[in-house]
């Protein structure tokens, strides 16, 4: 063997002085970083395994744990720091693409936080959320251009089959296979009680959760994994993805170790075999194509089922939305470059797509540009962090929001970017049995009914600061933002004017 | 009357029970200071069970049996069942022969580390919930009469 | 400093508005007496009138009512009038001199008929009214230092820069008869006083009195202006008129749906609704007309060729009171404007938040 170049990430430092040598974190740690020495009885640390989850800190009884950047530096070099060089390090070694896992971590600008949103003052007043009604329900799906009345007044015209939500956040396509059963559970039952959505992602839907099927989005991906008339009837509405934003223009990958007896039955795929998801859908290689594919699923399900297109926010997005509700979708989801993934080559998810608030407000300015805003349903994905996120999003022009990272760091994600490693210590994004049974449903999906409900409160709480009690009266309203530490261009593409004007 | 039951499918076999268990028997609650001093054993013993393809786990406890086989062969009296059916151990009276260690069929009360005393579970009846389902991280035990158990089985 | 249309101003207001069902004509010193009356509501930096059945000898003719700010804008904006209309008669829109009003743009009005060819060409333009509010549309936002404030068939808009009750004496409003007045004082924030400013807006009959500063206001704007509006002059009452030109007009929505689009019913009230026809039809709004509900608070009176409509926002967050004698109907921001003018009304009432009053002239139907 040559010599190994990479050196820890992490330090782990344990306090002798509180640690009891329970081995509580010894029989946590999936990475055997935490090890017990029968020979001279005490528990030690390989600090190389290290991925920093934090799942040792949080259970050790005496926190007698601290994990810590390794503190060996390079030579300092702006351009040739310690991530470039250890990455050379890396491939040099294996020649293999590189893999990351969650969303892309560079400095690129984050916009929401450029934003700021209003408050009423004196000439109109702010509306408490504690004693007037607020309302914070949308309804997705296709809307006709008008209604028709008849001559008695008599709704003539016939809606099309829209979803209702009662907060305007949903659970992002995330498969089973790529998370855990428990995991896909809880996301379920507590969309169930939120009167919200789960996505099922591409890995199909286990006969199991059928029965929380009017709270689910079902996913139709390149793979079709899963896909058939039954699962299609099975949800509320169904998703095709084109494309996502941690990995814009690449398909996916679940490595065979992944596939289980219950994955493969899900997948309808062999135990063991490698799930591929081509790059583009081979039977769409162009936008008529979508349209034929569009109007095969609604065949399949009798038009009982909203049709939802997701696209990863690339450069020419206004354009290819245009064309997607032209094709027939019933909402189209954008996700942004920062969107997560359970694994991605890092050059692809740290280079490919463009950040989800421009391409929000250019898509929602082109759909209007065009009178075919009103048509269909605006959802946005891609690193959405919290309520006021959420808020700003809509102000933008969006009519809901889907988050993933958020979702899953409620039941316990670290963000650690160790998902394609399948060794979850958290029970998330891994099948091995006894790690994902740590991920309990009955407690984790009232973590993310309190996320959600937490959320709520926040948002009812900065429309009533705005004067407005129902969250359509946001959707698409700029005025209601400010632009900090933003150039004229930012200002123009996200059409907001700069705090103080 | 409320038991604790083991849930083996929701069991990290992570062991917390065990050291909840030992710090219990201190005023302080501090597990620190707990496992400072020595001769605590836990009452609570997580076993490990090898399956095919993987090892399952489940915390095991005094069952505070109908007609407590160690309540017969205790030679001084100390063992003792209360009104509220909780089997117990009194200290001042137990002489450490060892007896109920011997018939216990469950294999739940431990030997201290003096070899003059024996730990078993109380339901930690003196300070109110048992600590080690207080500190479960994954509500694997639970604290539950008996209709609660059977419906969550 | 900005004027109004570039950037975007809260105000607060008076209104009032003099309905008779039976369409007996009056002149316009009752409305002036009223709102008058609430001088305090107002701050001199605007005030006008809208006044329904004016010009019984021109009814057929699109009046528009133009300032202007110097003569060579005039003549421009006038070759354009005369390449879409044909006019019937053009004349400077008498008025006698008040102290406080100032700074006086020229003031015209025209009696027009869109050219039918002019109409056939564009073939966007689906009916003579649709041309008419276009055209008005186009001058307001491309001829710079022109503005047309009123535009309907058989009604007119009176407004400036002044306290309402001397702008009603400037444009001398005791000499028309009108069955309709509505009438509106002005409380801006800040102001360089410009005329278009003021309210009443317009766009051909539907004439808006708006008392609020509304918190959709660009979710508003934009939904509209989707819909070939444009919105030049950044006020809350121009998106409102637009609103219900967009509603009633173009979409074909009878008024009382109009109603329930601007002032939705809460979804708990949906929900509780016993009839599923109902709870369809007010579900089917609310997500069609989602970007059309009008948020925050409001108080205004709409006047079209049926009739006058006031309405209050979902959760009354401005005054608004109605009373009724005989043939008549009033309503203002306060009780007081009303009593003024009518000592002894038969009923007085305060119309509930998103409960509109609806007033419709003899032989019309919504």
């Amino acid at each position: 063997m040559s010599l190994d170049f990479n050196t820890p990430d992490f330090e782990v430092i344990r306090n002798g002085n509180r640690c009891i040598q329970c081995k509580v974190c010894v029989h946590q740690c999936a990475n055997a970083v935490h090890f017990y020495d029968e020979e001279y009885d005490v528990v030690c640390v390989d600090d190389s395994k290290c991925v920093n989850c934090h799942r040792c800190v949080t259970l050790c009884p005496t926190k007698a744990l601290v994990i810590r950047k390794y503190p060996l530096e390079f030579r300092e070099n702006f351009n040739w720091h310690g991530k470039a060089i250890k990455e050379i390090y890396k491939q040099s070694q294996t020649g293999g693409v590189l893999l990351s896992s969650m969303g892309n971590p560079e400095p690129f600008p984050i916009y929401w936080d450029k934003m700021l949103l209003n408050a009423s003052q004196v000439t109109n007043p702010s509306i408490d959320p504690l004693r007037e009604p607020m309302e914070t329900k949308v309804v997705i799906g296709r809307k006709p251009e008008r209604l028709k009345f008849d001559a008695n007044g008599k709704l003539l015209t016939k809606m099309p089959l829209n979803i209702e939500l009662k907060v305007p956040v949903m659970f992002s396509a995330m498969s089973y296979g790529s998370i855990s059963r428990n995991a896909h559970e809880s996301l379920a039952r507590a969309a169930e009680e939120l009167g919200i959505f789960y996505n099922t992602g591409e890995g199909g839907l286990s006969k199991d959760f059928y029965k929380y099927g009017k709270n689910t989005i079902v996913q139709v991906a390149s793979g079709r994994f899963g896909v058939h008339k039954e699962y299609l009837n099975a949800g509320a509405a169904i998703e095709i993805k084109i494309g996502q934003g941690a990995k814009p223009g690449i398909g996916g990958h679940l490595p065979g170790k992944k596939v289980g007896e219950d994955v493969s039955a899900t997948r309808m795929i062999p135990v063991g075999s490698d799930a591929i998801s081509p790059a583009p859908h081979h039977d769409i290689y162009s936008i008529e194509d979508l349209r034929q594919l569009i109007f095969s699923l609604k065949e399949a399900t009798g038009y009982k089922k909203p049709v939802f297109v997701k696209i990863a926010a690339v450069h020419n997005s206004a354009a290819i939305a245009s064309g997607v509700v032209r094709a027939g979708a019933d909402a189209i989801v954008v996700d942004g470059f920062r969107g997560g993934t359970g694994a991605a080559p890092t050059r692809v998810r740290n280079n490919v797509g463009i950040p989800i608030e421009l391409a929000l407000a250019a898509i929602d300015q082109r759909l209007r540009e065009e009178g075919i805003r009103n048509y269909c349903s605006l959802i946005v994905a891609g690193s959405i962090r919290n309520s006021s996120d959420v808020v700003k999003a809509i102000a933008l022009g969006a009519d809901a929001v889907y988050i993933g990272s958020a979702a899953v760091i409620a039941l316990g994600c670290h963000m650690c970017h160790s998902c394609s490693t399948g060794k979850c210590n958290w029970g998330i994004a891994t099948q091995y049995p006894e790690l994902v049974k740590r991920l309990n449903p009955d407690i984790m999906y009232k973590r993310l009914v309190n996320l959600i409900s937490a959320w709520n409160n926040e948002i009812q709480e900065l429309l009533g600061g705005m004067g407005i009690n129902a969250i359509e009266s946001l959707r698409g309203n700029r005025l209601m933002l400010r632009g900090v530490d933003l150039n004229e261009k930012e200002l123009e593409v996200l059409g907001i004017k700069y705090a103080g004007e | 009357m409320k038991k604790i039951y083991a849930f083996e499918s929701r069991c990290l076999g992570c062991r917390l029970c065990e050291v909840y268990c030992r710090t219990a028997r201190f005023k302080s609650k501090d597990v620190v200071k707990a496992h400072k001093r020595k001769n605590i054993t836990s009452a609570i013993i997580v076993e490990e069970v090898l399956g095919p393809n993987n090892i399952s786990y489940f915390a095991l406890q005094c069952r505070h049996c109908k007609n407590p086989k160690c309540i017969k062969a205790c030679i001084s009296g100390a063992m003792y069942k209360n009104d509220k059916g909780i089997v117990r151990n009194d200290s001042e009276k137990c002489v450490g022969c060892l007896s109920c260690i011997l018939v216990c069929p469950f294999g739940v009360i431990k030997k201290n580390d003096d070899g003059k005393s024996v730990s078993k579970c109380d339901l930690c009846a003196d300070f109110g919930e048992p600590f080690c389902v207080e500190n479960c991280p994954n509500e694997a035990i639970k604290f539950l009469n008996e209709g609660e158990a059977r419906a969550l089985k | 400093m900005l004027r109004e249309g570039k950037l975007r101003i809260p105000s607060g207001c008076a209104i009032s508005g003099i309905i008779d069902r039976k369409r007996n004509k009056f002149n316009g010193e009752e409305i002036i007496k009223s709102i008058a009356l609430m001088h305090d509501r107002s701050n001199g930096l605007g005030g006008g009138f809208a006044a329904y059945g004016i010009y019984p000898s021109y009814k057929d003719f699109y009046a528009l009512h133009i300032f202007y700010e110097s003569l060579s804008v005039k003549a421009q904006t006038e070759n354009f009038i005369k390449r879409h209309f044909d006019v019937e008669k053009a004349e400077s829109i008498p008025t006698r001199p008040v102290l406080s009003i100032v700074n006086i743009p020229l003031i015209w009005r025209y009696f027009v008929r869109p050219q039918a060819q002019a109409c056939v060409s564009k073939d966007d333009c689906v009916d003579e009214s649709d041309f008419t509010s276009k055209c008005v549309i186009k001058i307001n936002t491309d001829y710079e230092g022109a503005y047309v404030f009123s535009s309907g068939k058989n009604m007119g808009t009176f407004k400036g820069v002044g306290y309402p009750e001397d702008i009603g004496e400037f444009f001398m409003l005791d000499t028309y008869e009108a069955h309709m007045w509505t009438a509106h004082g002005r409380f801006p924030t800040n102001t360089p006083g410009w005329w278009g400013g003021a309210h009443p807006f317009t766009i051909l009959n539907w004439s808006v009195v708006h008392n609020g500063e509304i918190s959709s206001y660009d979710t508003n704007r934009r939904f509209v202006e989707m819909y070939g509006y444009k919105c030049t002059l950044k006020t809350d009452t121009e998106v409102i008129t637009y609103l219900f030109d967009m509603l009633v007009r173009k979409h074909k929505l009878p008024i009382e749906k109009a109603i329930k689009v601007v002032s939705a019913p809460f979804w708990d009230d949906i929900e509780r609704e016993k009839s599923e026809e109902v709870k369809n039809e007010l579900k089917s709004i609310r997500a069609v007309y989602a970007n059309a509900l009008v948020n925050g608070p409001f108080s205004i009176i709409l006047g079209y060729e049926k009739g006058m409509i006031a309405l209050n926002d979902r959760i009354k967050l401005r005054p608004l009171v109605a009373a009724e004698k005989g043939n008549r109907i009033y309503v203002a921001s306060e009780e007081s404007a009303i009593r003024i003018i009518c000592n002894n009304p038969e009923r007085v009432w305060s119309p509930r938040g998103g409960e509109p009053v609806v007033v419709l002239l003899e032989g019309e139907q919504e």
